[in-house]
C-alpha cells in the first residue's frame, strides 16, 4: 500500500481522534462522578466522600487537560487536511461545531475554573451547582460532537446548492433516530468507562490493604453503577445496530461479515474475512441469529458485501474486528459487574482476591470498547465521509503532499506520546498514592493548597 | 446577519489576540529567568486565566468554520504546517502546566515545553498574518501556492515581530499582577521589548514599501487608516511616561491599546476582503439558513454571556497576586 496523502491523513485523523476520545471518555464519567461525591457529602456529612471528591479532583485536572489540548486539534483538522469537506459541509458541521464551543466547552472550562480554585470563595451549594455544570458541559460536548458525527453518517435535512450542503431543516439534522441512540451509547460508554476506573482503583486499594474505607466506597459505587448500565449499554448498542443496518447496509454486511445475501442470514460469531476471495476462512456460525439480530424475524433476507459494487464497500477486517473486540469487552464488564455486585452485596467480595484483581486489571477493557467502537463506525463508513455523498478521496485538500502528511503525522505521534506517557505516569502516581484523608487536612485551612502543592510535586 | 458574524469573528480574533497574547508572553519570558520562585510567581499570573484564553481560539476556529466556510477550509489548509506547529506548541504548553506540579524531577522538561511551545504558537500566528499580508496565490479563486506558499522572509520577520509584541504584552501583565522580584525584572524588560517592536514595525514598513504590498494601495485609498497608528504612536507615548513614572496599571492598557490598533489597521486595509484580496465576507459567507440557525442558537445570547464570563474571571482574579493560594 502507497503513503498516499490520502492514507496518511486519514492515519492522521484517526490517530488524533483515537487519542483524544480517551480523555473525554474518562472525564464524563468523573464529573458525574464529583457530583455524585459532593452532593452525597453535603447530605451526609462523611468526610470520605469528600476525601474521595478532592482526591479525583486531581485526576480531573490532569486528564482534562489533556482532553482539552487534544481537542482543540480536532477544530482545526477538518481545515487542514480535508478542505474540500469543510467547505463543502462548513454551513452543517461548522454550526454544529460551534454549538459545541459556545455551549458545552465555555461551561465546563467555566466551571472547571470554580472546582480548582475557588472551594473557599463560594457557598457549598455553588460548588455543588459549578461541578454540575462541569457535568453537565461535558456530556453536552459529547452531545453536539454525535450530532456532528451523526450528520455525516447520516445526512438528512440538506439540499446541494453551489456545490456545499446547505441546511434546510435543523431538525432534522439533530433531532433524528440515530442521534438518539448513538449519543446514549457513547455518553453510557463513559460513565462506564469512569465506573470501572473507580471500581479499579478500589479493587486496587483493598488488595493492597491501603484506605480501605475508600477503597470500599469506590469498588461498591462504580461495580453498582456498571451493574446497572451495562444491560441498558447492550440495549443501546443494539438500536445503534438498527440505526446502521436501515442507513448503512454495506457497514453492517461488513460487520456482520456477510459476503452473499442469505435468508434466513445467519450470524458469523468467528472468521477470517477474505476479501479477495469474497468468502470467510475458519468460520462459527449460528444459523437464522444474523436474522433475528438484525430484523427481529426469523426469515428475513440480509443483503451481503457483494452486493455492492467494489469501490462502495467498506474494507471489511477492522470494522469486523473491531466490532467484536467492543462486545467480548462489554460482555466481560457485564460478567465482572454483576458477579461483584452479587458479592459486595452477599459481603463475600472483599475476601476474594481473584475477583479483586480481575476487577483491577478490568481497567482498560471500557477504552478498549470505546476506541474499537469509534473504529467500526469510522472504518465501517468507508469509502465516504458524508455517507452515500461525498467520497473519502474527494474530501482530502487537494494539494496536499505525502511528505507534509507524513511530517505532521510523525510529529503528532512524537508529542501525543511523549506527553501520554508522562500523563499516565502522573495519573498513575496519583492513584498510587491514594486519597489523602481531608479532614485531617482541615485542621490547618491555611497551609492546604501550599500543602497540596508540595504533596503534587514532592 | 453577515455583518453579525464579521463583528463577532473581529471580537473573537481580537480577545484571542489580547488574552493569549499576554499569557504566550509570559510563557517566553519564563526563559528569562531560572528561579522557581520567579517562574511560580509568573505562571500564577496567568494560572487561572490561560485556558479560558486559548478559549477564543477554538471560538474563532468555529465561527469561522459556521459563519465563514470558504476562509476556514482556504487558510487551514494553506497553512497547514504552520497551523500544526502551532497547534503542537499550544499542547505542549497546555499540559505543561499541569504536568510540572506533579514531579519535581522532571519539571524541566514541562519548563522547556511551556517556553518552547509559546515560542511556536506566537512564531507561527505571527507567520500565518504575515502571509495573509503579503497576499497568498490563487488561480480561479483557488488556492494555488501549495503546501509551502505561506514561507518568505516577509512572513517570518512578521513571525520574529510577533513573538517581541507578544513578550511586552507579557511583561506589562507581569508588571500590573506581580511585586518584588518579577516586576522589577519585568519593568527593565519592557524598555528593550518596546524598542524592538517599534524596530521592528520599521522594517516592515519599509519591506512592505520595497516589495510594493497591495496592500499599501489601501493607505493611498483610504487615508483615514493613519487614525490607527496615530493612536499606536499615543499609545505609545502614554506607555514610555507610564514606564518612567514606574506605574504598574497603564503599559498593560496601553500596549493592549497598540495591539487593536494594529488590528484595526490590518482588518480596515483588509475590508471587504477575508483573504485579501481574493475573497470577500460575502462571497466567504455560509448560507442565510446557517447564519440564523448560528445567530439564534448561540450568537445573540450565548456569546454575550461568554463576553460576560470572561470578564467576571478576570474580576475575580483581579488586583496584585500576593496572597493569592491557587493550584498551579
Amino acid at each position: 500500500m502507497d503513503l498516499t496523502a490520502l492514507l496518511l491523513s486519514r492515519i492522521q485523523f484517526g490517530f488524533t481522534v483515537s487519542f483524544h476520545i480517551i480523555f473525554p471518555a474518562f472525564t464524563i464519567g468523573l464529573a458525574a462522578w464529583l457530583t455524585v461525591l459532593e452532593a452525597l457529602h453535603l447530605r451526609t456529612g462523611r468526610p470520605v466522600y469528600r476525601t474521595l471528591f478532592e482526591f479525583w479532583l486531581k485526576i480531573f485536572g490532569v486528564a482534562f487537560g489533556m482532553g482539552v489540548v487534544s481537542g482543540v486539534v480536532m477544530a482545526f483538522q477538518f481545515g487542514t487536511n480535508w478542505s474540500v469537506l469543510s467547505k463543502m459541509s462548513g454551513p452543517i458541521q461548522g454550526p454544529l461545531l460551534s454549538f459545541e464551543t459556545f455551549w458545552a466547552f465555555t461551561l465546563e472550562a467555566g466551571f472547571f475554573g470554580v472546582l480548582i480554585f475557588a472551594r473557599n470563595r463560594v457557598s457549598p451549594w455553588f460548588y455543588l451547582f459549578s461541578s454540575a455544570m462541569v457535568a453537565l458541559g461535558t456530556a453536552l460536548s459529547a452531545f453536539w460532537i454525535m450530532v456532528n458525527n451523526t450528520w455525516m453518517q447520516v445526512p438528512l435535512g440538506y439540499v446541494v446548492q453551489d456545490g456545499r450542503f446547505v441546511p434546510v431543516d435543523w431538525t432534522k439534522i439533530i433531532f433524528n433516530s440515530a442521534v438518539w441512540s448513538r449519543f446514549p451509547h457513547m455518553i453510557l460508554a463513559a460513565f462506564l468507562t469512569g465506573a470501572f476506573c473507580v471500581a479499579a482503583t478500589g479493587a486496587w486499594y483493598l488488595l493492597r490493604e491501603k484506605h480501605r474505607a475508600e477503597g470500599r466506597v469506590m469498588l461498591r459505587m462504580g461495580l453498582f453503577l456498571a451493574a446497572v448500565l451495562v444491560p441498558v449499554q447492550l440495549v443501546f448498542g443494539h438500536f445503534v445496530g438498527d440505526y446502521v443496518h436501515d442507513y448503512q447496509p454495506a457497514k453492517f454486511a461488513a460487520i456482520e461479515g456477510r459476503w452473499h445475501d442469505e435468508q434466513p442470514a445467519s450470524e458469523v460469531v468467528i472468521a477470517l474475512p477474505d476479501p479477495t476471495a469474497e468468502t470467510n476462512k475458519y468460520e462459527i456460525k449460528i444459523p437464522v441469529l444474523g436474522s433475528i439480530i438484525a430484523s427481529m424475524s426469523l426469515t428475513s433476507k440480509e443483503v451481503g458485501l457483494t452486493d455492492f459494487p467494489p469501490q462502495d464497500r467498506p474494507p471489511v477486517l477492522i470494522p469486523f474486528a473491531t466490532f467484536r473486540i467492543m462486545v467480548g469487552c462489554g460482555l466481560i464488564m457485564l460478567a465482572l459487574a454483576w458477579l461483584g455486585s452479587y458479592l459486595s452485596v452477599k459481603d463475600r467480595l472483599e475476601r476474594n482476591r481473584l475477583l479483586l484483581w480481575s476487577i483491577f486489571l478490568s481497567f482498560p477493557l471500557p477504552f478498549i470498547a470505546i476506541i474499537t467502537g469509534w473504529w467500526t463506525a469510522e472504518v465501517g463508513r468507508q469509502p465516504w465521509t458524508v455517507y452515500g455523498v461525498l467520497r473519502t478521496a474527494d474530501s482530502m485538500t487537494p494539494f496536499l503532499t505525502a511528505p507534509a502528511a507524513l511530517t505532521s503525522l510523525i510529529l503528532f505521534c512524537a508529542v501525543y506520546v511523549f506527553i501520554f506517557s508522562f500523563g499516565t505516569y502522573y495519573i498513575y502516581r496519583l492513584l498510587r498514592g491514594g486519597p489523602s484523608n481531608w479532614s485531617m487536612s482541615v485542621v490547618h485551612q491555611e497551609p492546604v493548597a501550599a500543602a497540596g502543592y508540595i504533596a503534587a510535586g514532592e | 446577519m453577515v455583518m453579525f458574524w464579521v463583528s463577532l469573528l473581529a471580537i473573537s480574533v481580537l480577545l484571542y489576540l489580547l488574552l493569549d497574547g499576554f499569557d504566550l508572553g509570559v510563557g517566553m519570558l519564563l526563559g528569562t529567568t531560572n528561579s522557581e520562585d520567579n517562574r511560580r510567581a509568573m505562571l500564577n499570573a496567568i494560572g487561572p486565566v490561560w485556558d479560558g484564553n486559548e478559549t477564543w481560539l477554538v471560538v474563532t476556529g468555529v465561527i469561522l468554520w459556521g459563519a465563514f466556510p470558504v476562509v476556514y477550509a482556504t487558510l487551514l489548509s494553506a497553512f497547514y504546517i504552520p497551523v500544526i506547529l502551532m497547534l503542537l506548541g499550544l499542547i505542549l504548553r497546555g499540559v505543561s502546566f499541569e504536568f510540572r506540579n506533579q514531579h519535581l524531577g522532571t519539571r524541566w522538561i514541562w519548563d522547556s515545553c511551556f517556553i518552547l511551545g509559546s515560542l511556536a504558537a506566537s512564531f507561527m500566528q505571527g507567520v500565518m498574518v504575515g502571509a495573509m499580508v503579503q497576499g497568498l496565490r490563487f488561480t480561479d479563486g483557488q488556492y494555488s501556492g501549495g503546501v509551502f506558499g505561506w514561507f518568505s522572509d516577509f512572513s517570518i520577520l512578521c513571525g520574529a515581530g510577533l513573538c517581541l509584541g507578544y513578550a511586552l504584552l507579557g511583561a506589562c501583565w507581569l508588571v500590573r499582577k506581580c511585586d518584588s522580584e518579577v516586576r522589577e525584572v519585568a519593568r527593565r524588560q519592557i524598555p528593550i521589548l518596546a524598542a524592538a517592536v517599534l524596530a521592528f514595525l520599521v522594517v516592515v514598513f519599509i519591506h512592505a514599501l520595497s516589495d510594493n504590498l497591495p496592500i499599501m494601495h489601501r493607505w493611498i485609498d483610504r487615508p483615514y487608516l493613519f487614525a490607527f497608528p496615530a493612536i499606536g504612536v499615543v499609545a505609545a507615548v502614554v506607555l514610555a511616561s507610564s514606564i518612567l513614572h514606574r506605574n504598574d496599571y497603564w503599559p498593560f492598557y496601553m500596549v493592549s491599546l497598540m495591539f487593536v490598533a494594529a488590528f484595526g489597521t490590518l482588518a480596515l486595509s483588509f475590508w471587504p476582503y477575508m483573504i485579501p484580496f481574493e475573497i470577500t465576507i460575502d462571497a466567504a459567507a455560509a448560507p442565510p439558513s446557517t447564519l440564523s440557525f448560528m445567530f439564534w442558537g448561540e450568537g445573540l445570547w450565548v456569546f454575550p454571556l461568554m463576553l460576560l464570563y470572561t470578564a467576571i474571571g478576570y474580576r475575580v482574579f483581579s488586583g496584585k497576586l500576593g496572597s493569592m493560594h491557587g493550584h498551579y
